[in-house]
């Protein structure tokens, strides 16, 4: 066997099947052993960021490992920022990319880059194989590391000459000793009883969760504790799903774009109980007034989180999952009470909403609605980044946890349809939606003809404002209207000081995104008036293959609730002003 | 309030391992004040001795960070800790056309070593506590200091 062969094979072992990816000099060896390989599915991507985003999305689907392999170099450099992703939102992926000969490594060789170098900073761990020998080793931790604890992408660079050398003895490791590496799973019971009895004496306690729901798979427990007491709660982007939008405790999304109800409840609470979740500035607003009422206990696994953005009173390091079922052990019943009324009042007063008018523009609101009301319950959401994202998170009813995927951490535009198409391999059976922005899509607009010659079923709906519309949303409620750089219709012709659509714009928008789906092979299908949303969306999900549904939208809508940057988080904008 | 912190961090000995620690103090803003890397008695085993400056909340976080290096397998911050025995070394080149006895004296007093003499200066080496290396760099100054180099801060537990 030779290296190639090796690491094909404790792929298998480590349960994968499936990989994206993009072929190049240094990695023929590997495809060579792919070509006959029967049991490795490869999907061929258009370019090695989207090869990266499909084994990200395939991994929050799943909760397995998605891996991709890309070539040295440029395949290489292609792949970083959605290993970044990755890390900021904590995805188990891991990236192969192949090296140059070992003995050229250091020579400025064709396609050569420092690839442990590059992602030193932004994986949770790296590898150089310089040994055929080690390989095995390597590719057993990798998986344990990008796996375990807290998860995240592993890069493991692979030279030429290693993936040609022969091995003398072969054997997969079945343990793995890694004496800097023990993640803690259980957490302290004192820690735990203390909390319980916080939560017992607490008058308004609040549970603050987020990814790390998601990750440690904990939405039973989660649900377990809110039923047993009754604590009204808020879920972050990376968090929806974990709990069921119709669940009377749940005051919606908190933050920069969160609802009246969560980032009330996070001012007036008394004691903050933080789960998976890692106060985030787009969370917290302005830090120093964040809670200020409330004693604040934070459960993660990942030790650097606790204290490192706000002070904490009753640190636990630990598995969600185990220490959601430790609490729920401890901590007494607790019955809706007053506290309860108040958050159910906020939710109240302070809807969702959107009014759209009949004959008029469609507005994006109403696209994301009918979305939510045509899927069906096991449907999967991808979005991109922007406004489209926060209408997403806002306006789709979250039933399922894994279910809706997004780059939070980064906000990667582009990340949405790769990161789909990841999802729908995972999942053949279940409905696939990736919702983007006219801005977002075109990132990686290249995937389009991936799905069509791979029969990936992915329903992609753009929302089309012509605007790069969460920067024009800032531009225009804090730069005063200065548009600069975020019409997409923008041409030589337009007055240099525009400041917002008028009838003199140009007409034209290009790409057209239904001749560009079509030219991919994928159903292209369009909504310019609100009446068309429904038959486009039923016509476009049922196709069998890819589609491509385009709704034009109003232009300058904004995106409501907002709290502007390093505000408090309750002197919340709601558009009415 | 923001102070010196002399910290132990005992890694894997792997292939890159020194460029992760400093990579990651870069990465988040910490600067270094001296770092010193070296293998230990247990070939597998690396040490590396840094010294930093922050608040002990910056300083709190930045070894919750290096701790999660994957190499990191442990790492003592020792600024408070009393039963570590702590040394530096220096290498000073002074100039000495005149007050060659007075340097000498010192010298003596600090049982610092004369490793080279020429017409125009002196290099000595002194090694002991930061303290002691700091006071006599402070009573070499007026002499007029050349150059030196230091080794940064290495350190080992009493016990």
């Amino acid at each position: 066997m030779n290296g190639a062969e090796v690491l094909i094979d404790a792929l298998k072992k480590e349960g994968v099947d499936l990989m994206f990816g993009y072929p190049g000099g240094a990695v023929i060896p590997i495809f060579d052993v792919l070509y006959r390989e029967d049991k490795m599915k490869f999907i061929l991507t258009r370019h090695e960021q989207g090869a990266t985003h499909a084994a990200d999305g395939y991994a929050r689907a799943t909760g397995k490992v998605g891996v991709c392999l890309v070539t040295s170099g440029p395949g290489a450099t292609n792949t970083i920022t959605g290993i970044v992703t990755a890390k900021l939102d904590s995805v188990p992926i891991i990236v192969i990319s192949g090296q140059v000969r070992t003995d050229y490594i250091g020579s400025d060789a064709f396609q050569e880059t420092d690839m442990t170098g590059l992602t030193r900073s932004v994986c949770k761990h790296n590898y150089l194989v310089q040994k055929v020998d080690e390989l095995p080793r390597i590719i057993k931790e990798a998986f344990h590391i990008a796996r375990s604890g807290r998860p995240g992408p592993v890069s493991i660079d692979f030279p030429v000459d290693v993936s040609n050398a022969k091995v003398k003895s072969y054997s997969y490791p079945e343990t793995v000793d890694l004496p800097g590496y023990k993640p803690t799973l259980n957490g302290n019971p004192r820690q735990v009883q203390k909390l319980a009895r916080s939560i017992n004496r607490a008058k308004k306690p609040l549970l603050y969760t987020g990814g790390g729901i998601i990750s440690s798979d904990a939405s039973k427990e989660l649900q377990k504790l809110l039923q047993k007491t009754n604590i009204p709660i808020v879920v972050t982007l990376m968090g929806l799903g974990s709990v069921p939008y119709d669940n009377r405790l749940f005051l919606g999304m908190p933050g920069m774009h969160g609802t009246h109800a969560a980032n009330y409840a996070l001012m007036e609470c008394d004691l903050l109980i933080a789960v998976g979740a890692r106060f985030d500035d787009r969370i917290t607003g302005n830090k120093h007034t964040f809670a200020k009422n409330a004693k604040i206990a934070h459960i993660d696994i990942d030790p650097s989180e606790i204290g490192k953005n706000v002070k904490t009173d009753i640190p636990i390091v630990g598995d969600a999952k185990n220490l959601l079922s430790d609490l729920l052990a401890e901590v007494n019943p607790r019955k809706p009470d007053g506290w309860n009324n108040t958050t159910e009042e906020w939710k109240k007063k302070y809807p969702l909403k959107y009014i759209q008018p009949e004959d008029g523009e469609i507005l994006p609101q109403y696209v994301i609605d009918r979305i939510s009301q045509i899927a069906d319950s096991d449907t999967i959401i991808v979005t991109d980044v922007g406004q489209h994202q926060m209408w997403s998170a806002l306006f789709y009813q979250h039933k399922k946890p894994r279910s809706f995927l997004s780059s939070g951490g980064l906000g990667t535009m582009g990340y949405g349809l790769p990161a789909a198409m990841g999802a729908a391999m995972a999942f053949p059976d279940r409905m696939v939606v990736s919702i983007s922005g006219d801005g977002s899509i075109q990132m990686n607009i290249q995937e389009l003809a991936t799905c069509a010659i791979n029969k990936i079923p992915v329903k992609i709906a753009v929302l089309n404002n012509s605007y790069l519309g969460m920067v024009r949303q800032w531009q225009d409620l804090f730069w005063e209207k200065r548009y600069s750089s975020t019409c997409l219709k923008r041409g030589p012709d337009c007055p240099k000081d525009c400041r917002g659509p008028r009838k003199e714009c140009p007409q034209l928008y290009l790409p057209d995104f239904v001749k560009v789906a079509e030219a991919n092979g994928l159903k292209g299908l369009r909504a310019v008036k609100p009446t068309e949303v429904d038959s486009v969306l039923e016509e476009g999900l049922k196709v069998e293959g890819p589609a491509l549904m385009e709704f034009m939208v109003r232009k300058v809508e904004n995106v409501y609730p907002m709290v502007p940057a390093g505000k408090s988080i309750n002197e919340i904008l709601s558009g009415e002003e | 309030m923001e102070e010196k912190h002399t910290i132990i961090i005992t890694v894997a000995n792997h292939v890159g391992v020194l460029a992760r620690i400093s990579g990651l103090l870069a990465s988040r803003g910490y600067n270094i004040e001296s770092v010193i890397g070296a293998p230990t008695e247990n070939p597998d085993i690396y040490k590396i001795n840094l010294v930093v400056i922050g608040t002990e909340e910056r300083i709190e976080q930045v070894t919750k960070q290096l701790n999660k290096l994957v190499d990191t397998i442990k790492i003592i911050d020792i600024s408070h800790k009393k039963n570590y025995i702590v040394r530096e070394f220096i290498l000073i080149k002074v100039n000495a056309a005149k007050n060659r006895s007075e340097i000498f004296q010192l010298i003596e007093v600090f049982r610092a070593k004369i490793v080279d003499v020429t017409q125009n200066h002196i290099t000595i080496d002194l090694s002991g506590p930061p303290r002691k290396v700091e006071r006599f760099i402070q009573l070499l100054k007026p002499f007029g200091i050349k150059e030196f180099v230091r080794s940064g801060e290495v350190a080992v537990s009493e016990t």
